[in-house]
């Protein structure tokens, strides 16, 4: 029966754990605002440099977002030449 | 209808203004399609159809020229290291989630930006950006290019980080859900069959664990009811919190002398669930409009800085360092700060927002000017002379909210169920205590705990933040925003209602025009509509809505002269529009609610406009419902000339005011007061502020619940001014869920108290009885609530 104090003791340190992170997310200001962020994950992550984003999946979106942005753009430059 | 601007949704008319093959209304607006185009952000256009703001006046000049005096800047930043600063600015046109993204890819459109988030509730936006590669004035102008002005009034230089309460109160949540689950764990066993087979070494250990979990929960999470029982009880009140703070003391103290002795597992899951429900109920009534603010003073509706004149020179100061014999200048669309004497120039003053008439005013040199009004027009030189604390309608906004506020938030309907209420279960407690001193001594304090125990009023509590919260929540769907849930129980009381003319029961922008003079050809009313068109002014806007046909002549020198009207050429032809001096040369008529708009076309004078506010169309309905249950009266700082028109709605004729001051209008609301009248104003500008205060509920209509309003305790939109009858009746309703659910929450206790009384509350029958009730009696408010308001506000 002695497994049940360990198991005990376990119990309440990973609550514990859960509720340090709980306070320490509260107090860094996460729910301060509780819509933006459902609106902000949608969005196509942008090909520009934004410092909120990990270098890595910068990069990743970089590559796979270039063809797509650039194209309108040089579409967008002949108009304009044509226009003149 | 012509095509809709790609950029802000507008009608273009028949000429739009076409870049890359796509419709603009204005230059403005492609203008800024052209930045973003440039910068890569046309996802701007894609995530939402037409997201973009108009604008009306694009350059904005030296207007934030005071962003970059140290003084103002060090108290607007959240925080600075010389390199690095961020500031949390707010545009209460963020509207949807293209805003969220636009603002969020700052950093695209300026390198010197690093980034910048949304906080779309609060309709803020925070910048980090680097300080020697952009200054703070160059971000804000960089916000206002592509529309999204800030919003930077004095009183964002005195409040900082505001919400901590907000923040404690969701840790408090958090650490007793914690703590709840846990107890709830280690009891569990004692209340299933078998539970008596536990070795004894387990239940001690799972008692203490308890024990010590529930400190915090004694300590910290429900301090708040404490304090507001010992503060109520000090003005001699028995605060439903009184019932409560006792419950949750002797639940700990009976639960530990248990515990400690060894003899029971005492009442801690009961507890912790208690405080939790508690606090629930406590966030649930207090999640209300964080963008919207009630307590808006004249800090919030003046701006930071002022240009002062010194030796020829303009320079620009703190509005603080303002002094009385100052010369300021004040230049198109800025705010006049301070009671002062025109100088030089001529005011076209707008003084909507104080009086809610939309029609400037027009000041000559010499005359005297009312701090609050907005210059349209050319710019003015003034002489302040009265600082800017001291000038009149700064002084009524700062008035000292009367004391009666703070009675009524006390004398609600839970304070009062909750003094028979305190006094009854102590009776009864002490009575059994008593009782069971004669037959068992060794129960009789057991008894007496048990029913300070049970009786600890949970579900009472309960009933009233969930009831309001949701009321409130419903009101604001419906379109009433309310400032906090007693403005219910007060509006459910009132007996008389009391209207402002301008702009509450007249519409502030649609206008009515009557052509009086010879028959107009319809070349001509074409002819008058393009010239009205180039011009921003709120009686040409008023005119171009109200003329037919949308296809303009091209205009020739076009000319706008302020405070007197607007000129240009069609075809070699001279066409003139506006007041009667500009076009007759002969002295205005007197000001009332008409006005008159002259046009001079081709050497002839052809006759005049009369342009009158109109009534909101809704009004008969609303009045006509509310005369049959209130005393409604009209109190207007305008002249008798539409007594004949209001009478008939009125019908009471002593009931109707004309001329009257703001200061008027409040002595009015006091004398109604002193003969025991719950009065509800209903006001728009800012002379109702003393009013809308003083009086027991305050409404304010706004066309823009976002843009400023007075201070107030409910925000009206002004489309929904028909369901003013139906908000008020819905008032009752909520009362009598609350009194329902008090019924409920009585038999539970009644239940409760018949096992307590006979010595028989075992902890599982509280940990039973204690969740059961709290929980029904929720989902009883909440539920009736929802289904009320679908059939009774539509």
């Amino acid at each position: 029966m002695s497994v049940i104090f360990f198991l005990i003791i376990i119990g309440i340190v990973v609550a514990g754990g859960f509720l340090a992170a709980f306070i320490w997310s509260v107090k860094s200001g996460q729910y301060d605002d509780d819509y933006t962020p459902s609106v902000r994950m949608l969005f196509d992550s942008q090909s520009t440099n934004d410092g909120s984003c990990h270098p890595e999946s910068c990069n990743q979106s970089d590559k796979n977002n270039q063809p797509k942005t650039n194209s309108p753009t040089i579409k967008d430059q002949k108009k304009k030449s044509s226009n003149k | 209808m012509g095509q809709a601007c790609v950029h802000c949704g507008e009608d273009c008319g028949k000429h739009p203004i076409n870049r890359d093959e796509k419709p603009f209304c204005c230059h403005g607006c492609s203008t800024v399609f052209q930045i973003l185009n440039e910068k890569n952000l046309k996802q701007y256009y894609e995530i939402e159809k037409m997201p973009g703001v108009k604008v009306e006046t694009q350059d904005v000049g030296e207007k934030y020229a005071f962003l970059d005096l140290e003084d103002i800047k060090s108290k607007l930043l959240d925080f600075s290291d010389g390199g690095v600063s961020k500031i949390s600015l707010f545009i209460p046109t963020i509207h949807c989630a293209s805003c969220i993204w636009l603002l969020e890819n700052l950093s695209t459109l300026n390198d010197g930006i690093i980034y910048s988030t949304v906080n779309f509730p609060k309709k803020e936006v925070h910048i980090t950006f680097k300080e020697e590669s952009i200054s703070l004035r160059k971000v804000v102008e960089l916000l206002s290019s592509i529309h999204y002005r800030p919003e930077i009034t004095l009183d964002k230089l005195e409040k900082k980080g505001e919400g901590k309460s907000n923040k404690s109160l969701l840790i408090k949540l958090g650490l007793t859900g914690f703590v709840l689950m846990n107890v709830m764990m280690y009891n569990f066993p004692e209340y299933l069959p078998g539970g008596e087979l536990l070795e004894s070494d387990f239940r001690r250990l799972f008692g203490w664990l308890s024990l010590i979990l529930s400190i915090p929960v004694i300590v910290y999470s429900s301090n708040d009811y404490y304090l507001s029982a010992i503060k109520s009880l000090k003005h001699k009140i028995i605060s439903i919190d009184l019932p409560i703070a006792i419950g949750i003391i002797t639940l700990f103290l009976q639960s530990a002398y248990d515990i400690i002795s060894n003899t029971g597992t005492g009442y801690l899951d009961s507890l912790a669930g208690l405080v939790f429900f508690l606090l629930i109920g406590k966030w649930y009534q207090g999640k209300t409009y964080q963008a919207l603010s009630f307590e808006r003073d004249y800090k919030s509706y003046f701006p930071v800085a002022v240009t002062k004149i010194e030796n020829q020179k303009e320079i620009i100061i703190p509005l603080n360092e303002l002094e009385k014999g100052d010369r300021i200048l004040v230049r198109n669309q800025e705010l006049i700060t301070a009671d002062s004497t025109i100088v030089k120039g001529t005011g076209n003053i707008d003084y909507s927002f104080v009086t809610g008439e939309s029609m400037p005013i027009d000041k000559k040199t010499g005359e005297f000017v009312f701090a609050g009004g907005r210059q349209v027009g050319s710019a003015l030189e003034l002489e302040v002379s009265k600082e800017v604390e001291q000038s009149y309608l700064t002084q009524l906004w700062n008035q000292e909210k009367s004391t009666n506020k703070y009675d009524s938030r006390i004398n609600n309907i839970i304070n009062k169920v909750s003094q028979y209420f305190t006094i009854i279960i102590l009776v009864i407690a002490i009575g059994a205590g008593i009782f069971w001193l004669f037959i068992d001594k060794t129960i009789a304090i057991y008894v007496f705990t048990s029913i300070l125990i049970i009786a600890c009023p949970c579900a009472l509590a309960l009933t009233v933040p969930f009831t309001f919260g949701s009321t409130i929540r419903q009101f604001g769907r419906k379109g009433l925003y309310l400032k906090r849930a007693e403005v219910i129980e007060q509006l459910n009381k009132i007996d008389t209602i009391i209207f402002d003319k301008t702009g509450t029961i007249t519409q502030n922008k649609a206008m009515k025009a009557e052509f009086i003079g010879e028959d107009l050809s319809d070349d001509l009313i074409k002819s008058i509509k393009s010239l009205v068109r180039h011009s921003t002014h709120p009686l040409s806007a008023a005119l171009f809505l109200n003329l037919p046909g949308d296809d303009f002549y091209p205009i020739d020198n076009f000319k706008e002269i302020p405070g007197l009207g607007i000129s240009g050429e069609i075809n070699g032809q001279k066409i003139n529009i506006g007041s009667k001096k500009f076009i007759t040369g002969k002295a205005d008529a007197e000001k009332g609610l008409k006005t008159e708009v002259y046009v001079f076309f081709n050497n002839n004078i052809l006759g005049y406009y009369q342009l009158e506010n109109q009534y909101r169309p809704e009004l008969k309905e609303v009045i006509s419902k509310l005369s049959a249950k209130f005393n409604l009266h009209l109190l207007t700082g305008d002249n008798e000339a539409e007594k004949a028109n209001l009478l008939p709605l009125f019908s009471q004729e002593q009931n109707l005011h004309f001329n009257q001051t703001p200061t008027d209008k409040l002595n009015y609301i006091k004398k109604l007061k002193t003969k025991n009248k719950k009065v509800l104003m209903v006001g728009d500008g800012l002379n109702d502020a003393g009013a809308l205060t003083e009086s027991d509920v305050g409404i304010t209509i706004a066309d823009d619940i976002y843009l400023f309003s007075p201070a107030c305790d409910a925000i009206l939109e002004s489309s929904k001014f028909g369901q003013l009858n139906n908000f008020i009746r819905f008032t009752r309703s909520s009362l009598n869920v609350v009194k329902i659910s008090f019924v409920i929450s009585f038999l539970y206790n009644i239940g409760g108290l018949y096992f307590a009384i006979q010595g028989l509350l075992t902890p599982v029958i509280a940990a039973i009885l204690m969740p059961i009730s709290s929980i029904s009696v929720v989902a009883f408010a909440t539920a009736s609530i929802a289904f009320l308001a679908k059939r009774k506000l539509g």
